[in-house]
């Protein structure tokens, strides 16, 4: 579990799209906040879950933390490499230490390439085995690992099934033995059955290898079961970021409560007797996000001066972050 | 006493490796041979390039370019089974040579027509933004050229400026260099299109941003990730562009501004035939037959490769 050393550190990291029209002389006509402003530390060994709904930047975050966006402003700092301005062997060593794993597992393996060569790729690109056979071997070794048939490594990607993609996907992803991996909803695309399995795959390598995960996904019942920390996010930042139990049984935020409060809960008596939050209207766009607390619009216990002032990102208890000015500190806090 | 088989894939592979299994390429290739009309057009394809490279076996290309006043015009017969022309050349001998420079000439501009598409497409679709503008305005100006008139004016500048070229143990005058030269330079902007049409779209998979996220250079992102996938239409453009180029040296030819005689093609053999039409049409015939059959063939075939290309058909 968690140390207290940080092995990623996000401050203040945002992400702007801007729109662009014309042919040749192009002008911006609007910019999408995609993330605007986000902060939190992830833990060497432990699972970070990003929960908040479609087109809120969960996935912005994930590809901006590992340099695949070039980020607006704002610091990421992994393993001691500041990604926003790494450069040359800094940005190989980056490479090789973090990587990602991908939602659609029909999109993220080349239809074109073998096995062998899509999970021998971070291989041959860092030059960590340059010997082809010891390659291959290395491949064979990491296919077993995931759980496929190390038989398997001339075979194409169109002949497995999308379980087994992932599991590929997996694989390539550890061949550069990597600390930390970003999952952007790795199992989103799967069937229930076979999500069970790709999670508890991904919990038995994070508990060999020492692995730390940024999950992104919105499967709320799914990251309480394999993350230690949630972080919640809305409108391109975030709202509450608490250890796992605390946020899932006290959450402060007015829009987890509601996010929460619609979670199926299996047993009926439960179900009935719980109270459904229901959110009044639709998220705002992310062109023009509403001034001051970006949830105003449609929080319900919102006041005049929430649609002024930003609500600072702040401690309400120990461990316990949160952005909202109607949820009072912990006494003594 | 009964042994149980194991089953055959553990059996060929030694237990350790399967072997691979068909490629891409080989599952396109059975494709492809299921393909009735593509296939007999292949064979024809190949008879029409036995005929004009394994015909230099039987002529010599002195005898194709010999000329003999007296025998002028004469219509087919045993000694010249295709007839001969104005100045008494044999046909069949000039067919057979003429061929060997038109199927090259389509052949060749094509590689050009290839190199510059693929390179201005890929750099167009994979890197976007102002590179993307810029190229891609090139290539619509380019476009929008009439490309005979555009043949013509370079045709007549280039003429008599190249220098000849051996190749083989046989002499091109320059001017099949220059058209060669200006098929090619004139007929990328179609491919350079299709070619960024999707590169735009591959670039987008998640496949290209694993390998991002890996390290892997640009250069190797384009080469050998998104270009294996853009294989298909390639090769379908390619094959129908050089049955455009056979055609393009044919008309340039016939307007007497391409490969100068005596060196034969099928397009400038026509040429020589338009006061004849109708009284000595064997000079037209035979080299327009074997035009006709190229072009028609290698259309077919692109279209067989076509569908032989698409993934998401299968063999059954």
């Amino acid at each position: 579990m968690e140390t207290n050393e940080p092995l990623v550190r996000v401050r203040n990291l945002k992400k702007h799209f801007p729109i662009r029209r014309g042919i040749v002389f192009e002008r911006t006509v609007g910019i999408v906040q995609a993330v605007d402003g986000v902060s939190y530390d992830i833990y060497r060994g432990e699972t970070l879950g990003l929960v908040g709904e479609s087109g809120c930047g969960k996935s912005t975050i994930g590809r901006t933390m590992l340099g695949l966006y070039p980020p607006t402003a704002g610091s990421v700092n992994i393993a001691g490499i500041e990604v926003t301005t790494a450069r040359g062997a800094q940005m190989r060593l980056l490479r090789r230490k973090a990587q990602m794993i991908f939602q659609d597992p029909f999109a993220s393996l080349n239809p074109r390439w073998t096995v062998s060569a899509i999970v021998g790729e971070p291989l041959r690109i860092h030059n960590l085995e340059p010997d082809r056979q010891r390659r291959d071997e290395r491949v064979k070794e990491l296919l077993e690992l995931v759980g496929l048939s190390g038989r398997h490594v001339n075979r194409f990607p169109h002949e497995f099934s999308g379980g087994q993609r992932q599991r590929i996907g997996i694989a390539r992803a550890l061949a550069s033995n990597p600390d930390f991996i970003v999952c952007d909803e790795p199992i989103a695309a799967l069937d229930v059955s076979i999500q069970a399995q790709v999670v508890n795959l991904l919990e038995d390598l994070q508990t060999q290898l020492g692995l730390t995960y940024l999950f992104i996904a919105h499967d709320l019942s799914m990251v309480r079961h394999i993350c230690d920390r949630v972080a919640v996010m809305y409108l391109g930042g975030l709202v509450e970021l608490a250890a796992s139990d605390v946020l899932y049984e006290h959450p402060l935020h007015p829009y987890t409560q509601a996010l929460l409060s619609a979670v199926p809960v299996a047993d009926p008596k439960v179900a009935r007797k719980r109270q459904r939050i229901v959110l009044q209207g639709d998220v705002p766009s992310p062109i023009n996000p509403p001034p001051g607390c970006r949830f105003h619009t449609r929080c319900p216990i919102a006041q005049p001066h929430c649609a002024q002032v930003v609500p600072e990102w702040r401690q309400a208890q120990p461990d316990h972050w949160v952005a909202c000015h109607e949820v009072e500190p912990k006494q003594g806090f | 006493m009964t042994t149980i088989e194991p089953p055959a894939r553990i059996g060929l592979a030694g237990g350790d490796v399967e072997a691979p299994p068909l490629s891409p390429g080989q599952m396109a290739w059975r494709r492809f041979r299921r393909h009735k009309l593509a296939m007999a057009n292949a064979v024809l394809l190949i008879l029409l390039f036995v005929y004009s490279f394994g015909g230099a076996f039987v002529y010599s290309e002195a005898y194709a370019n010999y000329n003999d006043t007296t025998k002028r015009l004469q219509p087919p017969s045993w000694e010249h089974p295709f007839g001969t022309d104005t100045i008494g050349r044999d046909i069949l001998a000039r067919t057979i040579y003429g061929g060997q420079i038109s199927l090259l000439i389509g052949i060749t501009a094509v590689l050009v027509q290839l190199v510059i598409g693929i390179l201005i497409g890929a750099l167009a679709g994979y890197y976007g933004g102002l590179l993307d503008s810029l190229l891609m305005r090139f290539t619509e100006a380019v476009l929008t050229i009439p490309g005979l008139f555009l043949l013509l004016i370079m045709a007549k500048y280039f003429t008599g400026k190249v220098p000849d070229i051996t190749l083989l143990g046989r002499t091109y005058s320059g001017s099949v260099v220059v058209i060669v030269l200006i098929i090619g330079l004139t007929s990328w902007p179609r491919l350079a299109r299709i070619v960024r049409a999707e590169f735009l779209a591959l670039k987008e998979n998640d496949f290209i941003t694993a390998a991002r996220a890996t390290g892997t250079p640009n250069s190797q992102i384009i080469f050998r990730h998104i270009l294996p996938n853009t294989v298909a239409p390639i090769v379908v453009t390619a094959t129908l562009s050089v049955a455009g180029a056979i055609i393009s040296e044919a008309y340039i030819s016939f307007l007497g501004l391409g490969v100068q005689p005596p060196t034969a093609t099928w397009g400038n053999m026509i040429t020589g035939s338009t006061n004849y039409i109708e009284g000595a049409p064997w000079l037209w015939f035979f080299p327009g037959l074997l035009i006709l059959l190229t072009v028609l063939s290698i259309n077919f075939v692109g279209d067989g490769l076509r569908d032989a290309l698409d993934p998401r058909s299968r063999p059954e």
